[in-house]
């Protein structure tokens, strides 16, 4: 087994094959949150993007529209065990909205409405694995499922794909987000089982 | 983070549900302890919070403001605990007696 990311590539195609070690499959959605779903709007929505020289790139809610979008179906894998296989989101890519943001940054911190941050390195963001989703199954992205924006990442473990998302900022260091302060894994690949620190 | 309009009337729980982890790392129970929050300066009883969860972790919110007080996470060989939205935790705790009771009782 190789262990380089995969994007949106995915996975083998038995069910079987594409369950991580100690998920279960679920059909349903379950929702976790470590706080109120934020009262965002698409009218005061704003996505920013600030770079290690304090540069600062925004987006409106029409500016995102604008963009060129892509619909994925992918499975997602959440560390406390449960996995979603096929699901269909439609967003824009990061390698879209990065293009024209020059940076040296090896790291990017999330930062989502309501406080909620997470770390990943941003090349886990590039080449086609990363979505700033709008969508799930044909439908604008219900609030308590992130709306209106999400990231999603699929190749790590779900709480990486941050709800309500307001802000990337990118850094030259690692700095741990909400969970991974407090003993999840600072990466979260869910192939390798890396649920905790020390995994 | 404070949510104008949104005193975290969503919240499944309240604080007793932290009372298993917790006293996994207090001698005293600490869901009558109270805490006083570093964004608004509000004083609660841990029973009272607003708490999310319980995976992947615990997230004790301030009924008054709703910022972030206490979380916990109990991984399979660790108990994590942040306690960086309070300014102080006081638990009731048995009287200590004083230095006289001490000597009366020495006496008899």
């Amino acid at each position: 087994m190789d262990f380089v990311t995969r994007g949106f590539q995915g996975r083998p195609r038995g069910r079987d094959e594409r369950l991580p070690p100690g998920q279960y499959l679920t059909d349903d959605f379950p929702v976790l949150s470590a706080g109120p779903t934020p009262p965002v709007d698409h009218d005061g929505w704003e996505l920013w993007v600030a770079t290690e020289d304090g540069a600062r790139h925004t987006w409106s809610w029409p500016e995102l529209m604008a963009l060129p979008a892509e619909t994925v179906t992918v499975d997602i894998h959440c560390v406390t065990s449960w996995s979603k296989l096929d699901t269909e989101w439609r967003g824009v890519s990061l390698d879209t909205l990065l293009a024209d943001v020059e940076t040296a940054a090896d790291f990017a911190l999330v930062h989502s409405y309501g406080g909620y941050t997470t770390n990943l390195p941003l090349e886990d963001l590039l080449d086609g694995q990363a979505l700033l989703a709008f969508a799930y199954d044909g439908d604008d992205l219900r609030p308590e499922h992130g709306g209106p924006a999400r990231l999603l990442v699929p190749h790590l473990y779900f709480w990486k794909s941050a709800k309500w998302v307001r802000g990337i900022e990118l850094l030259l260091a690692d700095s741990p987000g909400f969970w991974e302060q407090l003993g999840y894994h600072d990466y979260g690949d869910p192939w390798r089982e890396q649920r905790y620190q020390g995994d | 983070m404070t949510i104008p309009g949104h005193p975290g009337a969503e919240a499944a729980y309240d604080g007793n549900l932290m009372a298993g982890p917790l006293s996994e790392l207090f001698a005293l129970d600490v869901t009558v302890a109270v805490v006083r929050c570093r964004g608004c300066g509000a004083s609660s009883e841990v029973a009272t919070l607003r708490v999310y969860g319980p995976e992947p972790g615990l997230v004790g919110r301030c009924p008054g403001c709703d910022d972030v007080l206490l979380r916990v996470v109990r991984t399979p060989d660790a108990v994590w605990l942040d306690l960086g939205g309070v300014t102080s935790l006081r638990v009731p705790a048995p009287r200590v007696p004083l230095e006289e009771d001490v000597d009366r009782s020495a006496q008899t």
